[in-house]
């Protein structure tokens, strides 16, 4: 039990170190690059007076080590500054706009966790079949096409076509949770054939492993029914990697979410950066990039430690 | 070589020359305004017109050759940027390696296109900002896999017996590691390209890659969107020409992996 925690522990330390990295990296970017942002935001004709008040305004006439230092523990209190774009804190501006986003990647992953593991299980069971072949070929294809191809063609069926589904995800808190999920379907069936198609032939692969395994044989020649074979026997032993691609999977959402909210003219995070990189707002760009990757930088943790507790001799060593 | 593979060499090849024929073949300019916006497929304007009523036909052969040729040369810089200073850490070992690695954990710790969106909002879209920005996000990615590949030839007796030679450091990559990684790392050119091709098409879309008046297949979508809400299948087609192209590399490369990997 004690190694548990240690190894939580540590992972968790070398999580935190990753992220100020990051932090560091968003931040001494905007150093680095050329551009002056006082420039940008005043355009090309403004008088050196002009900037020089905008750049105080902005704190960039501190070095950059102490306005670093300033940044990151503002951020750790969850204080972010304010939009150059419109001088609102950027907290205000992300409230519900990262839940949006939260409900969005909360809803594809109900939708496509366990619509990949049934059929990534199925496809192990009845491998080399027809079925098998063009699941296995169109899961390579959706790994390989635009986002916004694949929402544009569910927008052309499903919302021009048959007229099921809005083309439009204008969602807002007033909305009962019904027909907030009405209007996510689209954006929530796009991003899920995006990801589940790695998530099957994953589980797929992990599955065929293991069922070549001596005790699965072992298990058939007990005379175990089929059933019981891979449910009781082979299936908690592939769940290491499955869980693995399946965290990796959501964190891979994270990036999806941006084209797709874009398509959907969602309110989610992604189109806020979107909108602001187009604004040159750097400020709300590198707050969003820091909320991006600190999520991609837990899911892959606790993918870590998730595979390691079900992992019985990780958990238990001799 | 299986019908399906053979099917996705057809289609490359013939993107290839669509993309190099493009002011042969395309009946008007990219830029040229030849009639009303938003025209139904007809005799003049097979596929219609968009929304600034430009050719749509002519702007889909000017968009593969410009998003085709943006990609090729992103992905030949992040190549021989991620493969070189892979190759070099894994050879050379020692401080050098050390550093580099732990700086594209980091890197990789951001995700690729959000930490592109980050860069952008910095340099302002161009083209060139775009070219060296995706190659840099792609390098980290090809560094790793180069890296790792090259770690296990570097331990072959071989690579010693070179360097008890006494080879230097450029003749053992040049003449002992590269041609030996020749197949992984062919494999992993193909893959990056198609992802270095749905990045820029990624970021037009966005509105914030290849700008306007060029023609580019994911900006072409964005442009004429809205079409689709009325029923028409016009916009999909710029982007069904990206999905034709990525598909293929694709089964391609997991073709030449089961017959060379």
């Amino acid at each position: 039990m004690q190694s548990i925690v240690k190894m939580i522990a540590t992972r968790l330390a070398l999580g935190v170190l990753v992220l100020l990295a990051v932090s560091v990296i968003i931040f001494a970017s905007v150093e680095a690059l050329p551009g002056d942002i006082a420039v940008e935001i005043l355009g090309q004709n403004a008088t050196p007076e002009a900037v020089a008040a905008i750049r105080r305004d902005l704190g960039l006439d501190i070095p950059a080590i102490p306005r670093y230092l300033a940044w990151i523990s503002g951020v750790v209190q969850g204080d972010f500054g304010n939009s150059l774009a419109n001088q609102r804190p950027i907290s205000e501006l992300m409230g519900t706009r990262l839940s949006n986003t939260a409900f969005l990647a909360a809803f594809t992953a109900a939708i496509s966790v366990p619509l990949a593991l049934t059929l990534g299980i199925l496809l192990a069971l009845f491998r080399d079949t027809t079925g098998d072949r063009v699941t296995n070929a169109s899961g390579l294809a959706a790994v390989s096409v635009p986002e916004f191809f694949l929402a544009y063609v569910l927008v052309y069926l499903f919302s021009s076509k048959l007229g099921w589904l809005p083309a439009i995800s204008n969602i807002n808190p007033d909305m009962t949770l019904l027909e907030r999920m009405e209007r996510t379907l689209l954006p929530a069936i796009t991003l899920t054939l995006v990801v589940s198609a790695h998530m099957m032939r994953m589980t797929r692969t992990a599955i065929i492993d293991l069922l070549e395994a001596m005790y699965v044989e072992q298990a058939y020649l007990k005379g175990l029914s089929r059933r019981r074979v891979i449910l009781v026997h082979a299936l908690p032993n592939a769940l290491t990697p499955i869980i693995n691609v399946v965290m990796l999977n959501l964190a891979y959402l994270v990036v999806g979410v941006v084209v797709v909210e874009v398509v959907f003219v969602y309110p989610g995070l992604g189109q806020l950066m979107v909108d602001s990189v187009a604004a040159r707002d750097v400020p709300v760009v590198q707050t969003c990039c820091l909320v991006f990757s600190a999520t991609f930088v837990l899911l892959n943790l606790l993918a870590d430690v998730l595979a390691q507790l079900t992992n019985p001799r990780l958990l238990h060593p001799r | 070589m299986p019908l399906l593979t053979l099917a996705c060499v057809i289609i490359i090849v013939t993107y290839v020359c669509v993309a190099l024929l493009a002011p042969v073949l395309a009946p008007f300019g990219q830029f040229d305004v030849s009639a009303g916006a938003y025209q139904p497929w007809d005799k003049t304007h097979k596929l219609g017109t968009d929304n600034l009523g430009r050719d749509i036909l002519s702007r889909l052969m000017y968009g593969l050759r410009n998003s085709l040729g943006i990609a090729l040369v992103t992905a030949i810089i992040a190549f021989l940027v991620g493969v070189g200073l892979g190759v070099m850490s894994a050879v050379g070992g020692g401080w050098l390696d050390q550093v580099l690695s732990r700086l594209v954990d980091v890197l990789m710790a951001i995700p690729g296109l959000i930490f592109a969106l980050l860069l952008l909002s910095i340099t302002g879209p161009s083209i060139w900002a775009m070219i060296t920005i995706i190659a840099l996000v792609e390098a980290t990615r090809i560094y790793r896999l180069a890296r790792g590949v090259s770690l296990n030839i570097a331990t072959a007796d071989f690579v010693e017996a070179a360097r008890i030679r006494g080879e230097g450091l450029p003749w053992i990559i040049a003449r002992e590691i590269v041609p030996n990684a020749t197949a992984p790392l062919l494999a992993e050119f193909g893959l990056r390209f198609s992802y270095v091709f749905l990045f820029v098409s990624a970021l037009s879309f966005l509105g914030l890659g290849i700008q306007p008046p060029f023609a580019e297949l994911g900006s072409m979508v964005r442009d004429n969107a809205v079409l689709i809400t009325y029923g028409e299948i016009t916009p999909l087609l710029p982007a069904a020409t990206i999905a034709g192209l990525t598909v293929s590399v694709n089964i391609l490369v997991d073709w030449y992996l089961k017959e060379f990997g």
